[in-house]
């Protein structure tokens, strides 16, 4: 039986996907007063997609966060953090340099770090999940009874060549 | 950017440029537009690059605070004549094999793999260069990881056509993740007693706490990790395999580069960190770089003489030749030490050069090739091939190549410091590598036995694959004939280090 179908699962799968969420963008907003930041909060929102897709199956999970979605998520958010940095030398000040991001150097910074922090969940929730559906994939693809054999699915989603769990 | 803003930031913008493109190239969809960002990236960093050495050849360094954050709190990159000159060197390096890399690398790689291999590259391209500026200890090990991986993503796309380069690199991230662990093992033990990361403030700090354990501890940590990213016998397992089975055009970066930046490191640690405790690092230089080093030279050459495949023929003598620049590091004079960086260069244009060659011969020949397959090839692609040999007469240290200039200063240094057995064993050692580039020469002008008129036609040279081999051929020979600018710089280099940091 499949994890999907049991009414347990599915339905605590569905009522904490959201919160799981939630809680995700606050650790990742509120990193620069308390504890938390881009890491923990990229794998906190990466964890609700994992669940979802231990639940509901691989197949599901891909529809919902695609491989290109997923190298998006990756580059995007080492983007994001380089222009950050490159924005503080368009300013006339260092590489990373936050105080000149703003007319006041304190904003500035929280500008900077709150920038910086995005950029690094963005790539962190990437990478959890680029490495979730890697190994997910190889499992699916060589260890399944009756499967075919093949290239497990790469970081960029790959060979789809099973049909869910 | 305005120039000013550009000129304030260089020492960044070396690193900022090719770490940057690198995620820009992963969302490039065209393979032929993400090697356009990688020449683009390689070039900038090299522009930057020409600027810094120029900035330096007053003999002063400067540096520059990364977020304004002065040191020893935030991170500092150092531009002095050290950095300068390694920074130089990977970057014109790395630019030369990134021309080459459009021609051979989709040849050697599976299909498809091309456009976001470049995305590794530059990846490894900035890492190094940022291994090499930076001031801060910990920061080191930061970038030193990310050249690891990403060469290790280089080394592993030769599984597209040879699945071994799967084992050489597992081999390579295991084996270099402990070099690293090592490393920041030592780092740790350092930062317990001094309570800094920043090399410059650690060099002041280490002397008023010289005489205890932790320190000799964290720096025999740092050491160990360091030999191992330098591939330093005995713990250069790694890189024959690595080199061999890895694409060519990633075997030229790596070895013209890869290394570079670890001996680089050595160097820093040895003579700038650990400056104030001079018989530590007399003792290393003494008992455990000169004794490496010598035992390396022989055995990468020997192996070399027997060894068939041509690119791990070229790996063991890589290791040989690593141990020569320890070597002059060994000598912990101010000579010794401008032999190692004078080598650093050349080495880094002679293996740079003999790994495009033979890139050239895979490409051509659509297989790895080993000696049995180069059998008359200097015949059906003699472009290729004499550039090949100017190299490979470079190695092996002829005059009017740059390898001699390498040679000469390193026997100069040896004999200042009254070392007469270690040079003549450098000396045998460079007669013994005589034999096996000689092997190679024989096989490439004599016709394969059994071979019909018909298979020994020309093989058609692609301007693309050969022009780029050729820059680095006459470089060969220009920095041979005219050694002085190389020279120049390593020696401020070696004085600026043998000085204080």
């Amino acid at each position: 039986m499949a994890m999907r179908d049991n009414p347990i699962l599915r339905v605590t799968a569905k009522i904490l996907f959201a919160p799981i969420i939630v809680f995700g963008l606050y650790v990742q907003f509120h990193g620069d007063y308390g504890p938390g930041g881009g890491f923990q909060a990229g794998v906190i929102i990466a964890a609700a997609f994992i669940l979802h897709a231990l639940i509901f199956g691989l197949e599901a999970g891909r529809r919902l966060v695609p491989g290109w979605a997923n190298l998006a998520m990756l580059a995007g958010g080492v983007i994001v953090y380089g222009a950050v940095g490159v924005a503080g030398m368009m300013l006339d000040g260092l590489f990373l340099d936050y105080n000149v991001l703003s007319y006041d150097a304190s904003k500035g910074q929280h500008y900077g770090i709150i920038l910086v922090e995005f950029g690094v969940g963005l790539t962190v929730t990437g990478v959890m999940l680029a490495l979730f559906h890697a190994f997910a994939g190889f499992a699916e693809a060589h260890y399944r009874p009756g499967a075919a054999g093949g290239a497990a699915g790469g970081a960029a989603g790959g060979a789809d060549d099973g049909e869910g769990v | 950017m305005t120039i000013v803003q550009v000129i304030a930031n260089l020492p960044a913008l070396v690193v900022v440029i090719p770490l940057l493109l690198s995620p820009i190239v992963a969302l490039t969809p065209v393979a032929g537009l993400a090697w356009v960002l990688a020449v683009l990236g390689t070039g900038g960093a090299l522009f930057c690059a020409v600027l810094l050495q120029g900035a330096v050849t007053g003999g002063a360094g400067f540096s520059y605070f990364l977020g304004n954050w002065p040191p020893p709190w935030g991170i500092e990159f150092v531009v002095d004549p050290v950095s300068a000159f390694t920074v130089l060197v990977m970057a014109a390096l790395a630019f030369v094999a990134t021309l080459f890399a459009r021609g051979a690398l989709p040849a050697e790689i599976a299909e498809g793999d091309a456009g976001k291999a470049y995305s590794a590259w530059l990846l490894a391209c900035g890492g190094l260069s940022g291994l090499v500026l930076t001031g801060d200890a910990f920061n080191l090990f930061v970038f030193l990881e990310i050249s690891a991986l990403s060469s290790v993503i280089l080394i592993a796309l030769g599984a597209g056509r040879d699945r071994r380069a799967l084992i050489a690199g597992y081999n390579y991230l295991i084996i270099g993740a402990v070099g690293a662990t090592f490393y920041v093992i030592g780092v740790g033990f350092i930062y317990a007693v001094t309570g800094s990361l920043n090399m410059a403030d650690l060099a002041v700090r280490i002397p008023e706490v010289a005489e205890t354990n932790v320190v000799r501890i964290g720096f025999g940590f740092m050491m160990a990790g360091l030999l191992v990213k330098a591939a330093i016998f005995p713990v250069h397992v790694w890189l024959p395999a690595a080199y061999a089975f890895a694409p060519s055009a990633v075997s030229a970066l790596l070895a013209a580069i890869a290394t570079k930046a670890s001996l680089y490191i050595i160097a820093r640690v040895m003579f700038g960190v650990f400056a104030g405790v001079p018989d530590l690092a007399a003792f290393t230089a003494e008992f455990i770089l000169i004794p490496l080093a010598l035992a390396g030279i022989f055995l990468g050459t020997i192996l070399a003489i027997y060894e068939n495949d041509i690119k791990k023929l070229l790996a063991f003598s890589s290791v040989a030749q690593i141990g020569y620049i320890a070597l002059g590091f060994g000598v912990a004079t101010t000579a010794g030490l401008a032999a190692g960086f004078v080598h650093i260069g050349n080495h880094a244009l002679i293996k740079g050069g003999l790994f495009l060659a033979v890139g050239c011969y895979a490409v051509a020949l659509g297989r790895r090739v080993n000696l049995g397959q180069m059998a008359g090839l200097g015949r059906r692609m003699p472009i290729t091939t004499t550039a090949f040999l100017i190299c490979g007469l470079s190695l092996i240290g002829l005059p009017l190549t740059a390898g001699f200039i390498s040679k000469l200063y390193l026997v100069r240094a040896l004999l200042e410091a009254e070392m007469i057995m270690v040079m003549l064993l450098v000396m045998g050692s460079s007669a013994l590598s005589v034999v096996y580039l000689w092997k190679i020469v024989e096989v490439l002008w004599t016709p394969g036995e059994g071979e019909t008129p018909v298979r020994q036609a020309p093989v058609r040279e692609t301007p693309a694959l050969y022009l780029p081999l050729w820059i680095i051929a006459i470089a060969n020979i220009w920095f041979g004939v005219a050694p002085a600018p190389l020279v120049d710089a390593a020696t401020r280099a070696a004085m600026y280090l043998t000085g204080g940091m």
